[in-house]
C-alpha cells in the first residue's frame, strides 16, 4: 500500500522530509503547547484572570484555544484526516463540530439560567 | 454481450464496489463510531459545564484538590496530571509510527512501536488509579454542614489544615459498631479517624486556624475566609466529619463535582482499559503474521485510529477538569 502523505504542516511553514519526521515534529509541538498549559495553569498570571473577555476570563480561552489547537494536530496528524479525502474528513469533522457546538451552546446557556434563578429569584429549591 | 453488461455493471456508479471517500469499509465505520463516541463524551463534558454553570460562584478549584505527585509530600498541582497527558501523547506518536511501519510493511518493527503504546496506555491507567486513590482516600478532611456545604479549615497562610493535626484529645469512646460487638446482623462502616466534637473543640483550642468556604469571592476568584471568630456560626450548623470521596460526599466540595469526576474520568478510563485490550490481541495478530499473510496492516491503522481517539479526549478532559 503506497501511501501518500502530507508533509507540510503550518500551512507549509514547515514541511518535513519523512512521515516520521513529521509525527516527531508535531509531538514536540503539541509537548511545548501542553508545557505552555501547565505553566500558565501553575503561575496563573494576574492580567489574564482579572480580565475577561465574552464573560470568560482570558486564561481560560487561551487554555481552550490551545486544546482545539492540540485537538486540531491530534486529528489531522495522528489520525491522518490531513491524508483523507475532503469527503470524509468533512463528513466526520463537520457534523461532529456542529453537534458539540450546539450541546454545549445549550447545554451552557441553561446551567447559567439556573444560575441565575437560584441568585436572583425569589423561589429557591433544589433543581 | 451478457459478460459485457457485468463488466460495466462492477464498474458504475451505482453498482457498488465504489470508495467514493477513499477509505474501506472499516476504516469508515471506525470513523463514525469515534464521531459518535465523541458525541457521547461531549455530552458527558457539557452535562458537567451545565452544573459547573449553575454552582460557578461555589464550584471547587482544581488546583485545591488536585495538589498531589507520588512518592513527595508538598503542593504540586498540576504537574502529575501533565506528566499523564504527556504519556499518552507519547503512547499515541508510538501508535502512529506503528502505523506508519506497517505501510512499510515492517513486521518487528510494528510489533515493536505496538508494544511501546500498549506500555503507555499501562501507565497511564496506573497513573489514573493512582489519582483516584488518592481521590477517594483523602488528604485534609473537611466537615459538611446541615445544607450540604463542605468546609474546609485552613491555616493563617490560607495553606489548608489536616483534621488529625488540630483536632482535640477523644473524648468520647464510641467504637465502631461491627456483627461481632452488638446486634449480629447489624454492622456500620469504618468511624472517621476523629469525631466531629474532637474537631470542633480543636478548632477552638487553635486560634489560629481560619474556615474555608465553598463560596467564591466574585473579585478575588478565590475561596471565601471565615475568621476564627466568626466561625461559631458555622460550626453550629455541622454535621459530620469527612474525609475523602465517594458518590455522596466529598471533602473537596459541591458532591456533584466528586461525581462527575468518578463518571466523566472513568469512563475515559474505562475507553483507555479497553484500547489496551485491543491493542494486546492486534499486537498478538501482528507476532504471528495475520498482517503480513494479508498483505497489509490495515487492522493496525485501524485500531491506532481508537488509541488517538482515546487521547484526543483526553486533551478535553485534562482542560476541562484540571485547568479552566
Amino acid at each position: 500500500m503506497g501511501h501518500e502523505h502530507k508533509l507540510s504542516i503550518f500551512r507549509g511553514f514547515v514541511t518535513f522530509k519523512s512521515n516520521t519526521q513529521k509525527i516527531w515534529g508535531v509531538l514536540i509541538f503539541l509537548s511545548i503547547i501542553t508545557g505552555v498549559e501547565v505553566a500558565l495553569g501553575i503561575i496563573k498570571p494576574e492580567v489574564l484572570t482579572s480580565n475577561s473577555f465574552l464573560y470568560m476570563k482570558i486564561l481560560n480561552w487561551i487554555f481552550i484555544i490551545l486544546t482545539l489547537v492540540k485537538a486540531y494536530y491530534i486529528a489531522w496528524d495522528f489520525m491522518h484526516l490531513r491524508d483523507e479525502k475532503s469527503g470524509l474528513r468533512r463528513s466526520v469533522v463537520w457534523t461532529g463540530l456542529f453537534l458539540i457546538a450546539y450541546l454545549s451552546f445549550i447545554l451552557l446557556v441553561e446551567g447559567n439560567y439556573i444560575h441565575d434563578i437560584y441568585k436572583e429569584g425569589f423561589i429557591k429549591w433544589e433543581f | 454481450m451478457e459478460a459485457n453488461d457485468a463488466a460495466t455493471q462492477t464498474t458504475g456508479s451505482w453498482n457498488g464496489g465504489n470508495e467514493p471517500l477513499g477509505a474501506s469499509y472499516g476504516k469508515m465505520m471506525m470513523w463514525f463510531f469515534i464521531m459518535s463516541d465523541a458525541l457521547t463524551f461531549s455530552g458527558f463534558l457539557g452535562a458537567y459545564g451545565l452544573m459547573r454553570f449553575k454552582f460557578i460562584d461555589s464550584w471547587p478549584i482544581a488546583d485545591q484538590v488536585f495538589t498531589h505527585v507520588p512518592f513527595i509530600h508538598g503542593n504540586y498541582p498540576m504537574y502529575y496530571v501533565a506528566f499523564m497527558t504527556f504519556v499518552l501523547i507519547f503512547s499515541s506518536v508510538t501508535m502512529v509510527l506503528a502505523v506508519d511501519a506497517g505501510h512499510h510493511l515492517k513486521k518487528a518493527k510494528v510489533a515493536f512501536y505496538m508494544l511501546l503504546t500498549i506500555v503507555g496506555g499501562l501507565i497511564f491507567l496506573g497513573s489514573q488509579a493512582w489519582e483516584w486513590t488518592h481521590f477517594i482516600s483523602g488528604e485534609n478532611g473537611a466537615i459538611q454542614l446541615q445544607d450540604g456545604k463542605i468546609v474546609q479549615f485552613v491555616n493563617a497562610d490560607g495553606h489548608q489544615v489536616k483534621l488529625e493535626d488540630f483536632a482535640a484529645a477523644k473524648s468520647d469512646e464510641r467504637v465502631q459498631h461491627s456483627s461481632s460487638k452488638g446486634l449480629w446482623y447489624v454492622s456500620e462502616v469504618a468511624l472517621p479517624p476523629v469525631s466531629l466534637e474532637q474537631v470542633i473543640n480543636g478548632f477552638k483550642a487553635h486560634p489560629d486556624l481560619q474556615l474555608r468556604l465553598e463560596k467564591i469571592d466574585s473579585k478575588t476568584k478565590e475561596k471565601v475566609l471565615v475568621s476564627h471568630q466568626d466561625a461559631d456560626k458555622y460550626l453550629a450548623e455541622a454535621k459530620q466529619v469527612v474525609i475523602g470521596a465517594n458518590l455522596h460526599v466529598n471533602e473537596y466540595g459541591k458532591t456533584l463535582f466528586g461525581d462527575f469526576f468518578f463518571f466523566i474520568t472513568g469512563f475515559h478510563g474505562f475507553h483507555v482499559f479497553s484500547g489496551i485490550l485491543i491493542n494486546i490481541i492486534i499486537f498478538f495478530n501482528v507476532i504471528v503474521g495475520t498482517y503480513e499473510k494479508r498483505g497489509h496492516y490495515e487492522m493496525v491503522e485501524k485500531v491506532g485510529l481508537y488509541w488517538h481517539f482515546v487521547d484526543l479526549v483526553w486533551v478535553f478532559v485534562f482542560t476541562f477538569f484540571y485547568l479552566v
